[in-house]
């Protein structure tokens, strides 16, 4: 049965692991993400569905055991906050380069370094730029909401099942740790072992019978035309999902003069911009892309034939605004608005920048 | 005995075993690689449990064991194949789950996934390849490597002073509770050979009764590495590597010896 909540991001991340039939949790504490192995621990998902949650002795074994038990067709995830994901990357670079699906969540707090506990965006580079070695990228999803923190992890898995590859859902330190109700779906079952098989059969290492050749899990090629077939593959990988898998949302687009282009935290904070700037008769609107690779270039290249300028607004000295003027190719002028060090800015602020910045 | 009773059936040492492949070994001529991964297949192959088990191999010169060994396996990053076996063996608790490593891989880059998989107790296997030398990479020192002993990375010999003493890991984490099963072997003769056969049996035997973890460590050779050939490095081995790792159980049924 649905449930309706009052959680923080962290919980409704967690439970809604549970009750999407998650095999396994590998994770170590950091704030401000904490709450998610608390969580799971406390409500026993063992008992609960037989879920397996371990504390690892790093993230980099916790993202080593995401892989293992991911290369046997297990549903395995992990979560971390921005230091530990930057340990994370090596096997992130791993479960890439082997094609396994995998859902790493990163709650980010700002640096570099050991920087704040307080949320930040400063990781958008890390994310959808690479962050590990080699040729490969993430299918990123960025919940604006507690909800969204909530139903994520489901599609997160639809997603890294589709393409056997793995999955960030990218949050930060404020949707993490605040409280919103939430609606909880019904509880799934978690696959038996024979579905296990029997779904992944043809690549997962779950033990060789006489009736198939053996499967094996890797990212090595030693030769140089295996190893660049490999990164075709999974480039192709990357382009269909841009063709069926983006996401993202509009706010009063259709008329908008003025654009704001914001995601997750920001996009909230953003989205009440568009409300300020409307009272005062000024025809904003906002773009809020969801999946930040794929990212939504093609929509932003029409906007950018309707409006007069875009703001692109983050909580960080600016990284998504990069991918912004890409995407709308100097067709009219794109600016940054940011807060750093765990500061966050607030609507007037954020109109404020509008106007100076791109309505002058 | 005849040579005709030598070659009969019943009188066979060593065979290729049934679980490894066809593919050419990627091993230097005489290296003790080839040899450990056939017994672990004939293990395998004798308790019938090739459908029941997965194999994490490492990096290092056994990084293509996959390519060797006729059974499903996934390939780990440097040092990270015990947490790779950790969450395999979770998830898949009636499964046999083993890793294969060399000692750059267990005991420098992944001291922390060794110590930490053996503190738990996971009910896995660890096969443990010790040259004292990286073999794959070109002959550079390892955790292991001997005082006084040359490498790429030690021209001058080992010193203790200054590039701190041989690591006995397998001494080290046989002192964790978790710790089912250690023992020392070796490959270079068919006498050791067949010890460590027996040693590999245990340790699946362990495995299904869920007694936790199996370590065995295999003092072998890198003849190119250490610049010798292979009959001089199995010398060498005798003389030099046994004495500082000396061959035999350490830990039997959780006690140690
Ligand atoms: C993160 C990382 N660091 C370094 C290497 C390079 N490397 C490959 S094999 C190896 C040493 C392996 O030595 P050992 O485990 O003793 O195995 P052997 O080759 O002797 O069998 C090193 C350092 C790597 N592949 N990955
Ligand atoms: S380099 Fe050494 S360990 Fe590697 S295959 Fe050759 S002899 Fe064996």
């Amino acid at each position: 049965m649905s449930e309706l909540k009052l959680m923080k991001g962290n919980e409704a991340l967690a439970e809604a692991a549970i009750r999407a039939g998650v095999d396994a949790y590998f994770g170590y504490p950091i704030t401000p993400q904490s709450e998610v192995i608390e969580y799971l621990m406390t409500e026993r998902p063992e008992q609960r569905t037989g879920m397996v949650v371990l504390q690892a002795e790093s993230e980099l074994a916790a993202i080593n055991m995401v892989y293992g038990a991911a290369s046997t067709g297990k549903k395995v995830m992990t979560s971390s906050s921005s230091p530990g994901i930057s340990l994370k990357q090596e096997g992130i670079s791993y479960i890439a380069g082997a094609e396994l699906p995998a859902v790493i969540v990163n709650v980010v707090r700002g640096g570099p370094g050991l920087g704040t506990i307080q949320p930040s965006q400063a990781d958008y580079f890390q994310s959808v730029k690479g962050g590990g070695h080699g040729d490969y990228k993430l299918y990123v999803l960025a919940p604006a909401s507690v909800q969204e923190m909530a139903d994520f992890v489901e599609d997160a898995f639809k997603i890294a099942f589709k393409y056997r590859t793995p999955v960030l859902i990218l949050s930060d330190g404020l949707i993490g740790q605040m409280m919103e109700k939430v609606n909880l779906k019904e509880q799934q079952k978690r696959l038996t072992d024979e579905e296990v098989i029997t779904l992944n059969g043809d690549w997962a290492t779950t033990g060789k019978p006489t009736t198939r050749e053996r499967n094996i899990v890797t990212s090595l090629d030693l030769q140089s035309e295996k190893m660049e077939a490999r990164v075709h593959r999974l480039m192709k990988k990357y382009e269909q999902m841009e063709q069926e898998d983006l996401r993202y949302e509009e706010f009063q687009t259709e008329d908008a003069e003025y654009l704001f282009v914001a995601y997750g935290s920001s996009a909230r904070i953003a989205q009440k911009a568009v409300k300020l700037a409307r009272d005062k008769g000024i025809k904003a609107g906002l773009l809020r892309p969801i999946t930040l690779f794929p990212y939504p270039k093609k929509i932003l290249f029409d906007l950018a034939n309707q409006v007069k300028g875009i703001l692109s607004v983050e909580l960080n000295a600016g990284q998504m605004v990069e991918d912004v003027r890409l995407s709308v190719k100097h067709k009219v002028p794109v600016e940054h608005f940011g807060r750093t060090g765990g500061i966050i800015h607030t609507p007037e602020e954020v109109l404020e920048a509008l106007e100076q910045k791109i309505i002058k | 005995m005849n040579v005709l009773d030598i070659i009969k059936p019943e009188n066979q040492v060593f065979c290729k075993s049934k679980l490894m492949t066809d593919t050419t070994l990627s091993y230097c001529p005489g290296c003790g690689h080839g040899t450990a991964h056939n017994l672990t297949m004939e293990v395998i192959d004798e308790l019938g449990i090739c459908e029941d088990t997965i194999g994490v191999a490492p990096v290092g010169c056994s990084v293509l064991a996959y390519d060797f060994m006729n059974i499903d396996m996934t390939q780990a990053a440097h040092g990270r194949a015990p947490a790779v076996a950790t969450a395999i063996a979770r998830t898949w608790p009636e499964k046999y789950v083993f890793t294969y490593q060399g000692d750059g891989d267990l005991a420098a880059i992944g001291t922390a996934e060794t110590i930490h998989a053996c503190n738990r107790g996971e009910n896995i296997v660890i096969i443990f390849i010790n040259n004292g030398i990286y073999g794959m990479t070109g002959g550079q020192m390892a955790p292991t490597t001997l005082e006084g002993m040359r490498s790429s990375t030690s021209p001058y010999g080992r010193e203790i002073k200054t590039m701190g003493s041989p690591l006995k890991i397998t001494e080290l984490i046989s002192n964790l509770p978790g710790v089912y099963y250690v023992t020392r072997q070796a490959v270079h003769t068919h006498k050791h050979a067949r010890k460590t056969k027996k040693a590999i049996k245990k340790a699946f035997e362990n495995t299904r009764l869920k007694k936790g973890l199996s370590f065995i460590e295999i003092v072998s050779n890198c003849n190119s590495g250490w610049k010798m050939t292979p009959n001089e490095s199995n010398i060498w081995m005798e003389e030099h590597m046994f004495p500082y790792f000396p061959l035999g159980d350490i830990k039997v049924n959780g006690i140690l010896k």
